[in-house]
């Protein structure tokens, strides 16, 4: 058989002894407009050696996943991102998922307690309980699990800037049920880079961020040690309009560089390593996704090992949860969405997930109708349990495309990790605007293509139709900023304000010196302070970041 | 016309979610607008502060947490308070809810775009209605 060499064709080559055949484009690329070639071949997967690049499932560099068994053990956690209004409904809604075979939780949080505001903060007018769910006090968190039994679910929290506290919240509830900490499991997402990045729910600047952070670690690693004290994530940075080049890059850059804050805080890498957690966004490109997602292990793999020191075979391990991408849901004809999320979560699950979320249908108008997320967890569930890509561990692996796609991200991976270390490392090139204006230009480039109709988006540029909105939306009671002020004020005026003062100097006292801030931060959580109070306490002491805007 | 138009483009609120914003401040200056982005969490009295300083024709305000029918109305009123132009073109961009488009208007937006709109959509509703 003639060898061809692949890199020299043309993208409209033919191999010898075929007709030649116009394609429908002159150029075809991934969502990302990652340049793909017509037809894959070994030559593209050279030197590609099995046991070295790939390995067994569960073995290093871990590339094909991070069990032996993968799902034919155990099943992906299904686990649907919800809060809405005041505590009793979000809690409503945690057990109406339960029901219906959810198998762990997750909970948004509304804006105000995003950014450590309390619900009555003159900054919090209009979005209390709107996109997540308000909460002020730990009387709040009480309400938000009572009746699930905190030793039997886990639970994801997507808090970053205050998670700190509300991790404390969270702990102390589990305390009060007689849950064991060295039981309970979840995770807080507790990543500030990426909110630097992409999100932009900063509070503190980034050195006394980090700094929270390491003690969340320390606090963990001694005292609960089966939480996930960090989800690192690349969802923001892929909705903020990154390419998944970037995507998979920027986290792991981020993930590095709370590698070495542990470590020059004095940690032992093995001691924190293991409860490293990623996020990572599904979006429409199939393989590019599946690649993105087989190309992150075995860069943490070798990383973890290699250049980091980590001796226990599950400091190498990167294990991820995924969203689906709510940047790419329409508004227009929105049950289209139902098909995109499927093929999202499919990308997820072939690429080896933990944990996913499957947006529902209605995300690009509203938060989420019991109906539309009653029909994002079953599309979990068909593929599970009819699709039959559980059956086996990484279908995709050996493929000629999916095995040159893995490598080709992982080299622009690399590019991007030399470029920041040039910059000086993650911190110094987030001040200087470097991610941010990365994925602005990706973001705008993408945009461009969809209005010159180089990328399609159905039903936004093409195939459009004239119609009325027909899917029923979920409209949060304006009463509930209301009903959670006066519920704030109550446990004011009930709780011993003495201890809270004493209890919020401590926490500022403990942010000036070089304590764990933890033990701090629970104390007064126990007496009641609100959320809003222990952010203050660390707000005088820390400063609050400003961003200089780049467009 | 003389001189270029003016365009404000500011995030009110606490919502992160600044790509639309910075997409569509992008489209309006290769447009050849003059365009001025306030960055994130901007309360209405900051935003409003900055139309009259910077001396706009165009208020574009993003909002994606919901907030819109608080947030948007405020703005409108507090450069009203200020003393700023009573011909500002006011645009609303992000996930507005059709019910809340009426009452925005009501409150004295001249049109909401919403997800999917293309900028050259903005650019062209810009070119016809602002008073530069």
């Amino acid at each position: 058989m003639k060898t061809r060499e692949s890199r020299a064709e043309p993208a409209g080559g033919t191999p010898a002894g075929q007709v030649a055949e116009c394609e429908r484009k002159a150029r075809f690329s991934t969502v990302s407009d990652l340049p793909i070639r017509r037809v894959y071949r070994p030559q593209d997967i050279a030197g590609l050696d099995y046991e070295r690049d790939l390995g067994d499932p569960g073995c290093f560099p871990f590339v094909r996943g991070v069990h032996e068994t993968m799902y034919r053990g155990r099943l992906w956690t299904m686990r649907e991102f919800a809060g809405f209004g005041t505590a009793e409904e979000s809690n409503a809604r945690y057990k109406y998922l339960l029901e219906h075979g959810q198998t762990g939780l997750s909970v948004a949080f509304d804006m105000p307690t995003i950014m450590g505001y309390d619900s009555d903060h003159p900054r919090a007018e209009g979005e209390v309980g709107k996109i997540g769910v308000a909460v002020d006090t730990l009387a709040d968190m009480e309400t938000l699990f009572s009746g699930i039994p905190l030793d039997q679910v886990t639970t994801s929290m997507t808090i970053n800037g205050p998670a700190a506290v509300l991790w404390a919240m969270y702990l102390v509830v589990a305390e009060k049920q007689g849950a064991s900490w060295q039981k309970i499991s979840g995770t807080i997402q507790n990543d500030i880079l990426k909110e630097y990045i992409a999100q932009k729910s900063y509070i503190f600047p980034p050195r006394p961020s980090m700094r929270i952070i390491t003690d969340i670690f320390a606090f963990g690693s001694k005292n609960v040690p089966r939480w996930n004290t960090i989800s690192i994530s690349g969802y923001h940075i892929r909705e903020a309009g990154s390419t998944a080049a970037q995507e998979l890059a920027f986290t792991l850059a981020d993930g590095m560089a709370y590698v070495e804050a542990g470590i020059a805080a004095g940690l032992d890498v093995d001691e924190f390593a293991p409860r490293l957690s990623f996020f990572f966004n599904a979006h429409n490109d199939l393989f590019e996704e599946v690649a993105k997602y087989r190309a992150a292990r075995r860069i943490w793999a070798r990383v973890m090992r290699e250049k980091y020191g980590a001796k226990n075979p599950r400091s190498w391990l990167l294990r991820f949860h995924t969203q689906t991408a709510g940047c790419s849901l329409t508004a227009q004809q929105p049950h289209n969405n139902i098909v995109r999320t499927a093929i999202q979560a499919l990308a997820a699950v072939l690429g080896g997930t933990q944990s996913l979320h499957t947006n529902s249908m209605d995300e690009a108008w509203a938060v989420p109708s019991e109906q539309a997320v009653t029909i994002a967890l079953r599309t979990q569930q068909i593929l599970a349990e009819e699709s039959g890509v559980a059956n086996t561990v990484d279908p995709l692996g050996g493929s000629y495309f999916v095995e040159a796609l893995t490598n080709e991200l992982e080299a622009q991976a690399q590019a991007y990790f030399k470029q920041i270390e040039a910059l000086g490392g993650v911190v110094a090139a987030i001040e200087q605007g470097f991610f941010q204006r990365e994925i602005a230009d990706s973001a705008y480039r993408y945009q461009l293509q969809i209005e010159r109709g180089e990328k399609v988006v159905v039903g936004v540029n093409r195939y459009r139709m004239e119609e009325e909105l027909s899917i029923p939306l979920l409209r949060v009671d304006p009463a509930v900023a209301e009903r959670q002020v006066a519920r704030l004020n109550r446990v004011r005026q009930e709780r011993d304000g003495a201890r809270v003062r004493a209890a919020l100097d401590r926490v500022s006292k403990a942010a000036e010196g070089t304590d764990n801030l933890m033990p701090f931060i629970l104390e007064a959580v126990r007496a009641y302070a609100s959320l809003g109070e222990i952010m203050d306490a660390l707000r005088r002491v820390f400063g609050e970041y400003r961003e200089r805007p780049v467009f | 016309m003389e001189g270029k138009i003016r365009v404000l483009v500011a995030k009110p609120g606490l919502d992160g979610h600044d790509r639309g914003a910075k997409v569509v401040a992008r489209a309006l200056r290769d447009a050849g607008f003059e365009v001025v982005y306030t960055g994130l969490h901007q309360t209405p009295d900051q935003i409003a502060e900055a139309v009259i300083q910077e001396d706009v024709d165009v208020v574009g305000l993003s909002i994606l947490s919901g907030a819109h029918n608080t947030l948007v109305p405020r703005v409108i009123e507090l450069v009203k308070k200020k003393g700023g132009r009573q011909d500002l073109l006011y645009l609303v961009g992000g996930i507005v809810p059709r019910e809340d488009v009426d009452y925005l208007r009501a409150a004295g937006v001249s049109e909401v775009f919403g997800p999917g709109t293309p900028t050259e959509d903005i650019v062209a509703y810009i070119r016809q209605h602002a008073k530069g």
